[in-house]
């Protein structure tokens, strides 16, 4: 997602090779081009300025190693400025409290209601709370329709009063509703303001004074541009927020907001939503943002994602089946709802160093797997689980079923098979087949 | 004329009224950085690049404004810091008639044989629908028959979104509910403008992000569908852009009008943000026009942009 400025910065980088040690004028070019990326990727101007001249301070009068090369030496610095400039380690949010209120704010369309539900349903199926969210956005058309819809796809309850216009006293009532049903986190979605209506920033403020939240959160679009820093401060001035949630970061954005915003208010950025579905939001982590915004990938997420999907027991049985050679069509599916769970395919593999670069104008989403998932559920429950009987009428049938070509379904069939054998060898060969399977390997066809 | 000039003079008093904070901004920060000054020198165009990348205007649009400034100061020798504001409006105005083109259609527009259909796209949160209840009113408030077609049939409640805003504006919404094909809502809809004779078909869609190429496709799509019902329809397809985002609005510009053929621009949440600047950099690096403005959240609160005016407002005290 950060990949432009990564490439920017390593661009700039490119100048230094060959030089043996920083000098103010072999920096100087670099340094002008790392302003010009961060200001081009939204980081206010002020930031970029004092970011730039932080690590000319630092990079002047080092000595380059003869093991590392200047560049290198540079995305250090630079890696370790950013790094401190989103803020050290990951906080959590306050939970403390019967219920613990959460309050959440923003400017109109920054994502509050989407992020709400998406909070509740962390809270819910992570931290084993029991949340309530509240519909405090009276203005909006249909946005208490909204969180209503939302609240129902996760089993979640909203709480709204009909015909009601006074956000304070729903909000206030809300608790207290909570408290009798025995909810233990009060999630209050409020409608979206400009930092520059009056009247409005008193509505949110008198909100706060009434309900006391433990945790307050100011939701921000990580595609702002240079009002991010205002934006941010005459909230911060108003409501003296406890943390930062950045949305919209499956985008493009070079999202120098993230970068901007914490150095502004001294508070943390907590989660980062990165898509539609319920599930997509993060943690923040602002090390290994600085590592993604480097190109340095983010192993640590990947892996992190990866066993939260993983299931021990289904995992075993798989393998007894690969080793038993019994590894049919339906575990296939299987197999592909799990790497759908972990999310949309295409910022997994970013997440890989390396990739961010190679995937910038690839093709890939969430509809990856449709044409695999089309012909499998084409099949008979007796085609998937023993795949030998597929034999041409039967792939003709599929191909129809599914609205794909037959070689399509053949290819696939093929695909399969390859897997099975490669599979089944992983388990249960030793040494001795494992130079049969890398032949294999190379004769597997791309697709 | 009278009634108009006066309708007209309402208008800019609105606009400058919203501008207020970018034009303060501008204004005061332009003065003191000439403050003690006689001419202009490369501090003052250090500052003057400061004041224009922190309105938004982008790196490159801003170097492309100073150099014309340096290159006016080497021809007229010396430039003094009470004319800078003079020709910084002036190479503003430039630059924005540059990509003038002006063929699309004002509010109030003759009769036409077909309806003039109009769809809506842009990322998420931009303000679509509210764009579209104010659209509607606008075209309606011009004595036009207006209908809309609900093919955001994703997002929680934006159908609810529509239907509220066609009740608020008196006009017609064509709807199939949430979850339907977003391409069968939008034929539907032209279909019934047709049948009904109905000046303007306003199509609002999902929000999606513009690198989301799958999403992306949806779009041409719908579009493809509407031509079975009007051939040369869509003919406006209008991007809404927020005025608070930043440098990505351009790439959001590029890449919707690679997947859709962008024709118009609308700039929302003018309003609330200092940084009106966005609009002088998205119709310099972007040659589609911005159109509209969304200047409030009342439904008249929406205006054709004119540049001069918005150059004058950004300007003058």
């Amino acid at each position: 997602m950060f990949e432009s400025l990564s490439e920017k910065l390593e661009r700039s980088f490119k100048v230094l090779k060959g030089h043996g040690h920083i000098t103010e004028i072999n920096v100087a070019e670099t340094l002008k081009e790392v302003r010009k990326a961060l200001l081009d990727a939204d980081v206010s101007y002020k930031i970029a300025k004092q970011f730039t001249e932080q690590v000319k301070q630092d990079a002047l009068g080092q000595n380059v190693l003869t093991a590392v090369s200047p560049g290198q030496l540079m995305i250090k610095i630079v890696h370790d400025n950013l790094a401190e400039l989103m803020g050290g380690e990951h906080e959590e949010i306050n939970l403390k409290g019967t219920p613990a209120v959460i309050l959440i704010a923003g400017l109109q369309g920054s994502g509050k209601t989407t992020f709400s539900a998406k909070l509740a349903r962390f809270l819910k199926s992570k931290k084993g709370k029991q949340p309530m969210l509240v519909a405090g956005d009276v203005y909006r058309p249909a946005a208490i329709n909204q969180l209503q819809v939302l609240g129902e796809q996760i089993g979640v309850e909203v709480y709204t009063e009909e015909g009601s216009k006074d956000p304070v006293k729903i909000a206030k009532n809300s608790i207290k509703y909570a408290r009798d049903k025995g909810y233990n986190v009060v999630i209050v979605d409020t409608a979206g303001r400009l930092a520059v209506d009056e009247e409005m920033m008193n509505e949110i403020s008198s909100i706060k004074e009434h309900i006391s939240p433990h945790e307050t959160l100011f939701v921000v679009d990580a595609m702002t541009g240079q009002d991010a820093v205002n934006t941010a401060k005459a909230f911060h001035d108003r409501l003296d927020y406890d943390g930062v949630v950045l949305t919209k970061l499956d985008g493009d954005t070079r999202g120098g907001a993230a970068l901007t915003i914490r150095s502004v208010v001294t508070k943390p950025i907590k989660f980062v939503g990165i898509g539609e579905k319920m599930e997509a939001l993060d943690v923040f982590y602002p090390k290994r943002m600085a590592d993604r915004i480097l190109g340095m990938g983010d192993i640590v997420s990947l892996v992190e994602k990866a066993q939260e999907q993983f299931d021990e027991e289904a995992a075993r049985k798989l393998q007894k089946k690969i080793a038993k050679n019994q590894f049919n069509f339906n575990d296939f599916l299987t197999q592909i709802k799990q790497i759908k769970k972990m999310g949309n395919v295409k910022d997994l593999m970013s997440m890989i160093p390396g990739m961010g670069k190679a995937l910038k104008n690839m093709d890939i989403d969430d509809d990856a797997f449709k044409e695999i998932e089309a012909i499998i559920y084409s099949m008979t429950p007796e085609e998937r689980e023993n795949p030998k009987v597929l034999n041409g009428s039967r792939r003709r049938r599929i191909a129809k079923g599914s609205g794909s070509e037959i070689q399509e379904v053949n290819r696939l069939i093929k695909q399969f098979e390859e897997t099975r054998k490669m599979m089944r060898m992983m388990t249960t060969g030793g040494g001795k087949n494992m130079a049969r399977m890398m032949q294999r390997m190379k004769g597997a066809r791309p697709r | 004329m009278g009634i108009f000039s006066v309708f007209s003079k309402k208008k800019k008093e609105k606009l400058d009224e919203s501008l207020e904070k970018t034009k303060s901004n501008v204004f005061s920060k332009i003065s003191r950085a000439v403050a003690g000054k006689s001419k202009v020198d490369d501090e003052v165009l250090d500052d003057l690049e400061e004041i224009l990348v922190t309105s938004d205007v982008g790196v490159s649009t801003t170097l492309k404004i100073i150099e014309r400034i340096e290159q006016r100061v080497a021809r007229d020798k010396y430039l003094g810091t009470a004319e800078l504001n003079q020709i910084l409006k002036e190479e503003i105005a430039a630059l924005l008639a540059e990509n003038d083109k002006g063929e699309l259609l004002g509010f109030d527009f003759p009769k036409r044989e077909t309806p003039y259909v109009i769809m809506v796209v842009g990322v998420n949160g931009v303000g679509k629908t509210t764009t579209i209840g104010k659209l509607a009113y606008q075209f309606k408030e011009a004595g036009k028959s207006v209908v809309l077609g609900a093919s955001d049939t994703f997002r929680a409640a934006a159908v609810d979104q529509l239907t509220i805003w066609a009740e608020r504006v008196g006009v017609p919404v064509v709807t199939q509910g949430m979850g339907a094909d977003p391409a069968s809502v939008a034929y539907d809809t032209l279909q019934s403008a047709v049948a009904n004779h109905t000046d303007v078909v306003i199509v609002d869609t999902a929000g999606r992000l513009h690198n989301k190429v799958n999403l992306m496709k949806e779009l041409t799509k719908i579009k493809n569908v509407m031509q079975k019902v009007i051939p040369d329809a869509p003919h406006e397809i209008l991007l809404i852009l927020d005025a608070s985002t930043g440098q990505n609005a351009i790439e959001q510009a590029k890449q919707f009008t690679a997947a859709t053929e962008v024709n118009a621009l609308a700039l929302t949440k003018l309003d609330g943000t200092a940084k009106g600047g966005v609009a002088i950099g998205i119709s310099d690096q972007f040659k589609v026009p911005v159109k509209y403005i969304g200047i409030g959240e009342g439904k008249e609160d929406l205006q054709l942009f004119d540049k001069f005016e918005f150059v004058d407002s950004l300007f003058n005290k």
